[in-house]
């Protein structure tokens, strides 16, 4: 930390608002971490696809809560409007999903990765 | 108290970084497209995060508007990337 950035007015927040900020600030980075290593180690794309969920719904919202918290601590009035980026990220990201998902499911089909005449239903198609 | 905030930033700025990493891992490794895809999408979302942690850093309100607009383009470069993957073309 070099001084200029010591120089900025952080030490206007409280101790009973800077506890909660910085846990959940602690809490969204390992949910953040522990989704983005869900996408990078799962072995299938449809098990993939549910780690960045975790990351954009827990994870972005404890960030989003934790800046709430600060800057309502430091200007002492409620500054809520990351509430519209909460609202937008929680509209947007089933409708992004869902449409990478059917690709997915489109792609596969076309290329006769799912056997869909099989009696027990869809297996997972292979990895190639 | 400063001291736990600065850990806390610090820590959770260098998650961020950590999850950038492990998306652009996913994103040129990726077997099939929609991989790529999702991890772009991922990848967009930790970079909004990453400018709401800088807003916090330096205490200052103008990142929450990047913020805010990185969210909104990830989201039309998102839906016009699968959309993209499902027909072969964007606007029908």
């Amino acid at each position: 930390m070099t001084a200029n950035i010591e120089a900025l007015p952080l030490e206007n927040l409280p101790l009973w608002l800077a506890i909660p900020v910085a846990l959940f600030l602690i809490l969204g980075g390992i949910i953040i971490v522990i989704g983005a290593l869900g996408l990078l180690r799962l072995p299938n794309f449809y098990q993939r696809i549910h780690g960045p969920a975790v990351t954009i719904t827990l994870g972005a919202g404890s960030i989003l809560i934790a800046s709430m918290l600060f800057f309502s601590g430091l200007q002492s009035r409620p500054v809520i409007h990351e509430l519209l980026i909460t609202l937008f990220i929680l509209m947007t990201a089933p409708v992004t999903a869902m449409l990478i998902m059917r690709a997915g499911v489109y792609r596969d089909l076309r290329a006769g990765k799912i056997d869909y005449t099989h009696p027990r239903g869809t297996r997972f198609p292979a990895e190639k | 108290m400063t001291t736990l905030l600065w850990f806390a930033i610090g820590f959770a700025q260098a998650c961020i970084f950590l999850a950038m990493i492990f998306c652009a891992i996913r994103l040129l490794w990726g077997p099939s497209a929609q991989d790529r895809v999702l991890a772009l999408d991922t990848l967009w979302m930790c970079t909004m995060l990453a400018a709401l942690m800088m807003g916090i850093r330096f205490a200052n309100d103008v990142y929450f508007e990047l913020a805010l607009l990185i969210a909104l383009t990830g989201f039309v470069s998102s839906v016009a990337l699968a959309k993209f993957l499902m027909r072969g073309e964007i606007i029908e």
